[in-house]
């Protein structure tokens, strides 16, 4: 992997200078004005803007549903990558092609799509409520949309995984006595699991921050199911920019600590 | 005899239990691609077409949805192409050197991916907004940048910034340095060198990243949605329009728009399905030598 920096080749400072000022003024900057901006209060009012019981109640509900897309994607996930990758049958190739919809797809799409599938007449949502229950408008139909959106995270990081591990070493342990969800416990779990949390990573991260197939479907009543980015929004309509900033610097360090969590946990599954 | 038939039958047993399971995965499989993809493109053609043909049509041809129509390609235009030069420049630092701060460097590439598009739109009102830091300075100037195209232009700008170099850097990293080496030693000089020994080696990633690239620019949502100002006709893109006309509830007209949306991402689809696989016969190929 060592490779000498080879001067040979030019266009070092070029591409990387050019490539540091791009991101500088696209990215840095701008991202580093809102932590200005932020710096601007005290710790007494940063905490007083993000401890309010509706910013509270937003981000338990931002956290959770996306947690909770991203552990069904890492089942579903599971599941697509596998028949994907080992069977082959009427319609895979299809089913392959169309697993990157959602991410083809403009949110704002998907989130009326999905509303409509899922209110109590939609062609999903009479059958919930013929069994009591509701859909859209509740944290079920804001989870149930993240995980569209978020669904080609997981199939894609594991499925070339689960390719090349060979199928002779799951043989070998089949024939030493094996029983299939043992050869799956021992043998597949581990080999798969980084990138497994990877996916699911990908997937909470861009759930978190997901906006436009959310609104449709959330119904967005204060303290019930409003998502943090739409509070955000309500904050910058009212021209509350200090809030807008504390709740937009809440949400990316608090991210940022969970997808940093998730790295730590991999580099210690990958390192035995 | 007894036990070898015995071990036979155990070996049928079990080859049926695992047809079983397999048939089980394969039949669940096809409920959730159905259920979780096929049924929301369902719901919107058929939204779409309730109404009949001619008010499907009458949506889409209806001015605002024009204009819509060409702010949206106004700003993949731009951020495309932009986003492109950046990936290839990127990638191109990342994979053919080595240097201090290159993995913290590649992080960076990813940082957009891993903000909220909200706080893209959100960053870009707080430095050019009235209230922001060039506020004052733009509005003597008379220069409107949030809540006008060029601020829709930045937050597409921002939210695709690492498709391309995204899909290069690997690719790049893969292939080494020795082609461009050879051309080099054979007296080619840099841009000889980029267009024909580099450029041809990572045209099918360079294809497959502005795919992805423009699927986002075309459909982003939350980031314009803040610097837009909805201002129908002049500061409104096709997923802003989409949602104006859902809360008008027009549901019909909201569901023709998007489905033009859905038939551009369906081709976008075809395209990323066309460059993948001359991408993996290129790998095969360089692994065969």
């Amino acid at each position: 992997m060592s490779r000498r920096i080879s001067p040979v080749i030019p266009g070092f400072g070029l591409t990387l200078g050019y490539t540091l000022v791009y991101l500088s003024l696209l990215v840095l900057i701008p991202l580093g004005a809102m932590f200005v901006h932020a710096a601007q209060l005290s710790w007494g009012e940063f905490w007083t803007i993000v401890s309010a019981p509706r910013v509270l109640a937003a981000l338990k509900l931002s956290f959770g549903t996306a947690l909770v897309a991203a552990v069904i994607n890492g089942i579903i996930g599971t599941l697509l990558a596998w028949v994907l990758v080992r069977y082959t049958f009427p319609g895979r190739k299809i089913i392959d092609a169309m697993i990157d919809l959602p991410f083809a797809l403009p949110t704002a799409v998907a989130g009326i799509a999905l509303t409509a599938l899922y209110t109590p007449n939609g062609l999903l949502g009479q059958f919930a409520s013929e069994l009591g229950f509701k859909i859209a408008f509740t944290p079920l139909g804001i989870s149930l949309a993240l995980t569209f959106v978020t669904l080609p995270f997981v199939v894609r990081t594991v499925q070339p995984v689960l390719a090349d591990i060979p199928r002779e070493v799951e043989e070998a342990a089949a024939c030493l006595g094996a029983k299939p969800l043992q050869v799956f416990r021992h043998v597949l779990l581990p080999a798969l699991l980084p990138a497994w949390l990877t996916g699911f990573a990908l997937a909470f991260a861009r759930g978190v921050g997901e906006y436009g197939s959310v609104i449709f479907i959330a119904g967005n009543m204060p303290m019930k199911t409003e998502i943090l980015p739409l509070l955000i929004m309500v904050k910058l309509d009212q021209y509350d920019y200090t809030g807008a900033t504390s709740i937009g610097v809440l949400m990316l360090v608090v991210s940022f600590v969970l997808l940093l969590l998730i790295n730590l946990l991999q580099r210690r599954i990958e390192t035995p | 005899m007894s036990s070898v038939t015995a071990a036979s039958a155990s070996a049928n047993a079990a080859r049926r239990g695992h047809a079983l399971g397999r048939n089980l995965l394969i039949v669940s499989a096809w409920l959730v691609f159905a259920l979780f993809l096929l049924l929301p493109l369902y719901v919107v053609l058929s939204e779409a077409l309730k109404m009949g043909l001619g008010t499907f049509f009458a949506a889409i041809v209806e001015p605002d949805a024009i204009a819509a129509l060409q702010l949206t390609l106004l700003a993949v235009a731009i951020s495309v192409p932009l986003n492109l030069v950046f990936g290839v420049a990127a990638a191109w630092c990342v994979s053919k050197y080595e240097f201090r701060g290159k993995s913290l460097l590649v992080t960076l590439i990813d940082l957009p991916f891993s903000v909220s598009p909200v706080i893209a739109g959100l960053i870009y009102v707080l430095l050019f907004g009235a209230q922001g830091f060039f506020g004052e300075w733009l509005s003597e100037r008379d220069i409107q940048i949030v809540f006008a195209v060029p601020g829709i232009v930045l937050a597409t700008l921002f939210v695709t910034v690492p498709f391309v170099a995204r899909e290069l850097i690997p690719l790049m990293q893969e292939q080494g340095t020795q082609e461009e080496e050879a051309a080099r030693l054979l007296g080619a000089n840099g841009w000889q060198m980029f267009w024909h020994v580099t450029v041809p080696n990572i045209k099918w990633g360079l294809i497959y990243g502005v795919v992805l690239c423009t699927a986002r620019a075309m459909g982003e949502f939350g980031a314009v949605s803040v610097v837009s100002g909805h201002i129908r006709g002049v500061t409104n893109t096709l997923p802003l329009h989409v949602e104006i006309l859902y809360n008008e509830y027009n549901h019909v007209a909201a569901f023709s728009v998007a489905s033009l949306l859905l038939a551009l991402a369906l081709f976008i689809l075809l395209l990323k399905q066309w460059s993948e696989a001359r991408l993996a016969r290129l790998k095969s190929n360089a692994a065969e030598e």
